[in-house]
């Protein structure tokens, strides 16, 4: 070090490299970029893209996913997965519907609904958290399971009669063209950000997802961390099922199916580590958007739903394929 | 230290001007390396100085920028780890790697198994080859078992007959001791003894000098990837030896006792678990280092676990500042101001994939946090604090702590603890696997937190940083306190003697 200044050898810099910087070279400014021209791409293509109405109603294409997705973001980094997510839409709806039968009115639906969601993470949290099960096993299990309950509740029929207040949530508009549905996302999306990178239980999920040992030896209460989590999660999928249930105004109890599919896919998609351990929700915010224009733009191209299905899969691969490809030529290169 | 010339043998295995780069760093400058048949050549450094290199370069890992190795005088080049094996070169590692869950054959024979006419493993002929090459290194080891259930030791033997297998001529062992006790190290020496007589070249690479003047016929030092001396080690010392790694004399090789002895601290009563440990009891006094001795399997680490609330204890209490404690959980431990810096840095200790400040900030993030909210200034101003304390080289303190090397990493795991304002600090084999400049670092540290009137218990199995650092020695065999030592009354024989079981004529 060649500074002329007097502080001390053995002082060592708070950062590496400043906010611009690190803020270039993340993963999130690639996505964003990403957004950026598929979003112009749209525009060429379809000249009713531009439309405030159709770019309003497109948003329904990624905001109830994107609510899991942020719960799901922190069930990954700690290194856990939940695959019954979309299970637990379908047996809060049912509960929902089936409460309706019964005259039940708004309020007290959401706090059916809230409660079936957290007492589903509840159950994926215990076996989880305090059995120390594979989290993948237990979800593929509590996926058919959950489902299973609303298949056995509803058979083939479908619950419907829904109170008018009930639609708000799901097809309100809050100003012009903007849907309840949307200011719930970004509040949502303002809430994980802060519970992942403001809060010390933030910082705990990421320990945990690097080296749960290492976490536990840390002090951090890692069987409770996760418990919340798995819990957050239902109760995200909660919200997640009445804005669906009240946007559709029947249950069937193939609602929502592979949702959990495409939440996990945006989650990794966002840049959080599959392996646990990293991940931002600045990124799971903009893959949400990535996802909803492509699905648009396949939609106004007229596109059929199986090659969207493709698309998403190809997605998937690509997104974890990316960073272990560039690593290796970099390594290669050096 | 001139190189001696060898009129009356030539070399099995010779390395000459072997360059190997890496970005920025030149891992190995113009480095040579003799072997010969029959002897054990100690390849001696410290951490960095290209020991790891050479043996990736004879095992055909890595591939040598410049130089050639030459096997029986001829030209030979190690491309791949299989040529390697063909050439008759095998490695024992530091960490064996093995297969937990195939069976001691089928370990010893993986990649070369052999055949039955149909082209399927020939089991039969496998497990009786097994015997057989298990029985000729004196393991006691049945061929069909599980590896995952035998001892390190056993899993030791096992790694030796599976270099035995492929009629290795050249066998490298890398820190083979590390992780073995005293009666287990034993054994390994004689197993040396008899791949000598069986014309084996051996390099063995070790941090022991006891053992290295024990079994070593020459030596070859490296320091900063270059050579700096090679020669008959029955002409040289330790002192000579340690001279030639760091460079310099290294005088008083642990700092002078300057911690005073306050009130007891901590006392515990008849702790006991189900199988780890049994009746341990003792007190702890600030300002102390209690030294705890033992061989690996003695229990130490199982009991500060459980002081640590990682396990609980099945009888017994704890007593700290007069008030009676029972640690439910390691965060319980920690509000009540005991700390435990854990063995397995890689596992236990640092988190390697974040920032060096988030680490440091880890266990403290009660005191840093505010209202459940992280406040990053006060991370960075403890983690400035800390690392100016334990001198931590690094290029930032966002950096990844993956990216140091051991003994800072070791060093950030130590800070971590600190920041939380112990009364109580454990160090479980503070030093083990870091370079001697870092580790004079963490001595001179543990010193200085004492003198500052923190209690600090040091599980070690090293004996001179035993008898060098501690106040008072606990030795445990077999989960149980075996016997207390004074640093007065303390040598190395009596440590020794209590920790193997060997009575001694007072019958203490």
């Amino acid at each position: 070090m060649t500074s002329p200044s007097h502080t001390d050898a053995t002082e060592i810099p708070d950062r590496l490299r400043g906010p611009l910087a690190r803020m270039l070279a993340s993963w999130e400014f690639l996505l964003l970029i990403v957004a950026i021209l598929i979003f112009f791409f749209n525009t060429q293509a379809s000249p009713y893209f531009l439309d405030a109405w159709n770019l309003s109603d497109a948003t329904f294409n990624f905001t109830e996913k994107a609510m899991i997705a942020f719960a799901m973001a922190l069930v990954i980094i700690s290194g856990e997965i939940d695959l019954s997510v979309a299970s637990i839409i379908a047996l809060v709806s049912t509960s929902m519907g089936f409460a309706v039968q019964f005259g039940v009115d708004t309020p007290l639906l959401i706090v059916i609904a809230i409660a079936v969601g957290a007492a589903c993470g509840a159950f994926n949290g215990f076996l989880v958290a305090m059995m120390g099960l594979p989290s993948i096993v237990v979800t593929i299990g509590t996926l058919s399971l959950f489902r299973g309950i609303a298949y056995i509740v509803l058979g083939d029929q479908a619950y419907s009669g829904y109170p008018a207040s009930f639609a708000f949530f799901g097809q309100g508009y809050v100003w012009w063209v903007i849907t309840f549905e949307m200011v719930l996302f970004m509040a949502i999306a303002i809430l994980f950000y802060t519970l992942l990178h403001r809060t010390s239980f933030g910082r705990s999920v990421k320990a945990i997802g690097n080296n749960p040992t290492a976490a536990l030896f840390a002090g951090i209460r890692v069987s409770r961390v996760k418990f919340i989590l798995f819990v957050l999660t239902g109760i995200m999928s909660a919200i997640a099922a009445i804005c669906l249930t009240s946007r559709l105004g029947s249950t069937r109890p193939s609602i929502a199916v592979g949702w959990e599919l495409e939440i996990v896919t945006m989650v990794v998609l966002g840049g959080v580590n599959i392996l646990g351990g990293a991940g931002t929700i600045l990124g799971v915010f903009i893959a949400a958007i990535v996802m909803g224009l492509v699905t648009f733009g396949l939609g106004l191209l007229n596109v059929p739903g199986i090659v969207m299905s493709i698309f998403t899969g190809l997605l998937l691969i690509t997104v974890i394929a990316l960073p272990i490809v560039i690593r290796r030529t970099h390594r290669r290169a050096s | 230290m001139p190189t001696i010339a060898n009129s009356t043998q030539s070399p099995v295995l010779s390395m000459e001007g072997i360059v190997k780069d890496f970005p920025g760093v030149r891992a190995l400058s113009n480095v040579s390396l003799e072997l010969f048949a029959g002897e054990v050549t100690a390849l001696v450094g410290e951490n960095g100085a290209g020991k790891s290199t050479v043996v990736k370069v004879l095992t055909g890992i890595y591939q040598p920028d410049q130089g050639c190795i030459n096997i029986d005088g001829q030209a030979t080049k190690l491309a791949t780890p299989n040529e390697a094996a063909r050439a008759g070169i095998t490695a024992i590692h530091q960490e064996t790697v093995l297969f937990d869950d195939l069976t001691v054959a089928e370990n010893i024979f993986i990649g070369h198994a052999p055949r039955t006419r149909l082209g399927l493993v020939d089991w039969t002929k496998m497990n009786d080859d097994a015997s057989k090459l298990l029985e000729k290194i004196g393991a006691s080891v049945n061929p069909t078992s599980l590896l995952r259930d035998l001892g390190i030791a056993n899993k030791h033997l096992v790694a030796i007959a599976r270099a035995l297998s492929i009629d290795a001529r050249i066998v490298i062992m890398d820190e083979p001791t590390a992780a073995l006790s005293h009666k287990e190290i034993e054994e390994l020496y004689v197993l040396v003894e008899q791949l000598k007589a069986d014309g084996k070249a051996i390099l063995f690479i070790s941090h022991k000098f006891d053992e290295i003047f024990r079994i070593a016929d020459r030596y070859t030092v490296f320091r900063d990837g270059e050579l700096i001396g090679n020669g008959h080690i029955k002409d040289t010392d330790s002192a000579q030896l340690v001279k030639m790694m760091v460079g310099r004399n290294v005088e008083g090789v642990f700092p002078p006792r300057t911690n005073e002895l306050g009130d007891v601290v901590l006392q515990v009563e008849h702790y006991s678990h189900p199988t780890e440990f049994d009746d341990i009891t003792f007190s702890l006094n600030r300002g102390e280092i209690l030294g705890m001795y033992g061989l690996v399997g003695a229990g130490r680490s199982e009991c500060m676990h459980a002081l640590f609330g990682i396990t609980r204890p099945s009888a017994g209490t704890m007593t700290l500042n007069g008030q009676r404690v029972v640690p439910k959980s390691p965060a319980d431990a920690i509000a009540h101001g005991i700390v435990y810096v854990p063995e397995d840095r890689g596992k236990q200790g640092a988190i390697t994939a974040l920032s060096i400040v988030e680490n440091i900030a880890l266990p403290s993030l009660q005191t840093t946090s505010h209202k459940g909210f992280v406040r990053m200034a006060r991370e960075f101003a403890l983690a400035r604090e800390y690392t100016q304390r334990l001198e931590l080289k690094a290029a930032a303190l966002d950096q990844p702590v993956g990216e140091l090397s051991g003994g800072n990493q070791q060093k950030v795991v130590i800070a971590k603890w600190l920041a939380t304002q112990p009364a109580v600090i454990i160090l479980d084999e503070p030093t083990k696997g870091i370079d001697i400049g870092s580790k004079a670092a963490v001595h001179t540290f543990m010193r200085e937190l004492a003198s500052q009137g923190l209690a600090v218990i040091m599980v070690s199995s090293e004996i001179p940083e035993v008898i060098g650092m501690s106040d008072r020695i606990i030795v445990m065999r077999e989960g149980r306190q075996v016997a207390e030592v004074s640093r007065e009354d303390v040598t190395p024989e009596v440590l020794v003697r209590a920790a193997a079981g060997i009575e001694t004529s007072s019958a203490a």
